[in-house]
């Protein structure tokens, strides 16, 4: 079984980013990126279950612009066989990359596709379940556990409330919560192998996908601030501020 | 222009998030409706006709809509799609694992989690963790929609009379089959609709000391508990508990912040809660900076002290 493993280059966690002066959008130029954490998990998931026996090979695939060849290496450095890149230097929208991912499905074949929940720079949480949606396959999404047996996937998922366990025949779609592995660290020679890995180039005309904008982002603005109150020598200072200033209790 | 709204249900109630969700609907403009898939869902139907400002219910029931599966329930909601401009879910567990997969058959773009409405086909929603807000015009003639539930007030529960009507239910996908659940049973309020949370971080140190320090002071105020991802991640508290960009979003009246730092994934959850109060004894904490009060102290001698207190 082959496991395709969609990864998206975003701005890493660690920046907190800047909305640029006009308003168009935030200043991304020169700022530190890296593979979104939830992809890293899903990585680390597909190149488990090769580990084990269960996929046969694991395909990384990013879209984007040239520079997600780093991240695909990173993929392939995590333990991904080989990486296809969808190279565009025009905006991908979720509904995009999920049509982009379903033609790479058709030609690929895999028994299960894996990303992340979410990118924690558009903060869409849509891109798993719509390719799950143009594939007409079945999903599990905010994966904690994923089993695979006799042709059908167990994934425990993270609900409101606790946990809920659904099975999938296969083909099917997971996307990874934050619990589900913890990715391992690369190191210097399965960075040094990652560099030897084949990586395919398309662009999305060669694989016929028309990829159009459907929002229009009219103005990117800063977020009301909060502005930092006082600080209280004591607990009773504290409870009486409560219960006379801001009458929350 | 008719909006609908896929209620969030246990089948004999609404969840409180798809209150919210109808607020942000009337605002699109026109009459709105509400979706009730479900199995033996008439009471939550019934409920869903009381809320203020609903015009009509559409009742779909069979047994493979128990669980809310998120194939079942899309195939549902484009089974009725072509009567509506908008269609929108509560950006809950539920309402994101349902959402784009209507989006998707419908091929229309989705707009996630919108916090405003500006015009019919003009919503803001946050990026970057919240770092920046963004203002998003769909092109699509269809709009579907998430919704932060902290972004609008509930519409009221009661005061409705909308006329219920029963919808043939699409048949079970036959892809998905729904094994079992979890859900912790207790009968604190539920974090996205509490009045008051509080939350514990790292800090903590242990599962034992976070229940014994933390959940004493939920009691005392009736409040939701809630975590940081440090805290959830060591092991502290539940994973559904965890606050922040990628956990639950929350706005309650009071949020008491106790030992955590505040990163900004933190922040990204909770910073629209009315008064924040933090505990923490590092006095250069980040948490402190969005803090209305703040109290530099050691979290085992304030907390318990707090709750003599109160």
């Amino acid at each position: 079984m082959k496991v395709l493993v969609p990864v998206k280059r975003v701005v890493d966690f660690n920046v907190k980013v800047r909305v640029k002066s006009d308003s168009t959008g935030v200043d991304i130029a020169n700022v530190k990126m890296s593979m979104n954490p939830f992809d890293e998990i899903a990585v680390e998931e597909a190149v488990r279950l090769k580990e084990k026996g269960i996929a046969t090979e694991v395909i990384a695939v990013s879209c984007g612009v040239q520079q997600c060849q780093e991240t695909l290496r990173t993929a392939m450095a995590i333990g991904a066989d080989r990486a296809i890149l969808v190279e565009t230097t025009d905006e991908l929208q979720p509904l995009s990359v999920a049509k982009l991912l379903k033609a790479l499905v058709d030609k690929e074949q895999p028994g299960l596709v894996i990303l992340g929940k979410q990118a924690i720079d558009d903060d869409c949480n849509q891109t798993g379940q719509m390719l799950a949606a143009l594939c007409d396959l079945p999903q599990a999404t905010f994966a904690s556990k994923i089993e695979i047996a006799d042709g059908r996937a167990k994934v425990t998922r993270e609900v409101d409330g606790g946990l809920e366990t659904v099975s999938m025949s296969l083909p099917a779609i997971v996307t990874t919560d934050l619990r589900l592995n913890e990715p391992r660290y690369v190191t210097l020679p399965n960075i040094m192998k990652a560099k030897k890995k084949q990586m395919e180039v398309f662009k999305p005309a060669d694989l016929g996908v028309d990829i159009k904008p459907h929002l229009k982002t009219l103005k990117v603005m800063d977020p009301p601030k909060r502005s930092a109150g006082v600080k209280v020598p004591d607990v009773a200072t504290l409870v009486a501020k409560l219960k006379n200033e801001a009458k929350v209790i | 222009m008719t909006s609908l709204v896929v209620a969030e249900h246990d089948n004999a109630s609404i969840r409180g998030a798809t209150f919210n969700t109808v607020t942000a609907a009337a605002q699109c403009g026109g009459e709105v409706h509400v979706l009730v898939a479900g199995h033996n869902a008439g009471e939550a139907a019934k409920q869903a006709s009381q809320i203020a400002g609903v015009a009509k219910v559409i009742h779909a029931e069979g047994e493979h809509f128990a669980h809310g599966l998120a194939e079942n329930i899309a195939a549902q909601v484009l089974a009725i799609a072509g009567n509506y401009s908008h269609i929108l879910f509560p950006a809950t567990a539920s309402g994101k694992n349902i959402a784009p997969r209507v989006a998707a058959k419908l091929d229309v773009g989705q707009i996630s989690d919108v916090t405003k409405v500006d015009s019919p086909d003009t919503f803001e929603r946050p990026i970057y963790a919240g770092n920046a807000i963004a203002i998003v015009q769909s092109l699509d003639e269809k709009k579907v929609i998430t919704v932060r539930t902290t972004g609008f007030d509930p519409a009221a529960a009661s005061g409705g009379s909308a006329s219920v009507e029963t919808a043939a239910a699409v048949p079970d996908s036959g892809k998905s089959k729904f094994e079992g659940n979890e859900i912790a049973k207790n009968d604190r309020p539920e974090l996205t609709a509490a009045k008051i949370i509080v939350s514990g971080g790292r800090a903590l140190g242990s599962a034992e000391k976070f229940n014994e320090v933390m959940t004493p002071l939920a009691d005392k105020l009736g409040a939701a508990l809630g975590a940081s991802r440090a805290a959830v991640d060591a092991g502290y508290a539940p994973n559904d508990w965890q606050v922040g960009q990628t956990g639950k979003i929350v706005a309650p009246q009071l949020y008491i912040a106790a030992g955590i730092s505040g990163a900004i994934q933190h922040l990204a959850g909770m910073k629209d809660s009315k008064v924040i109060v933090a505990i923490n004894k590092d006095p250069e904490a980040p948490i402190f900076s969005v803090a209305d009060y703040g109290l530099e102290a050691d979290l085992f001698t304030a907390i318990p002290e707090l709750i003599a207190a109160l």
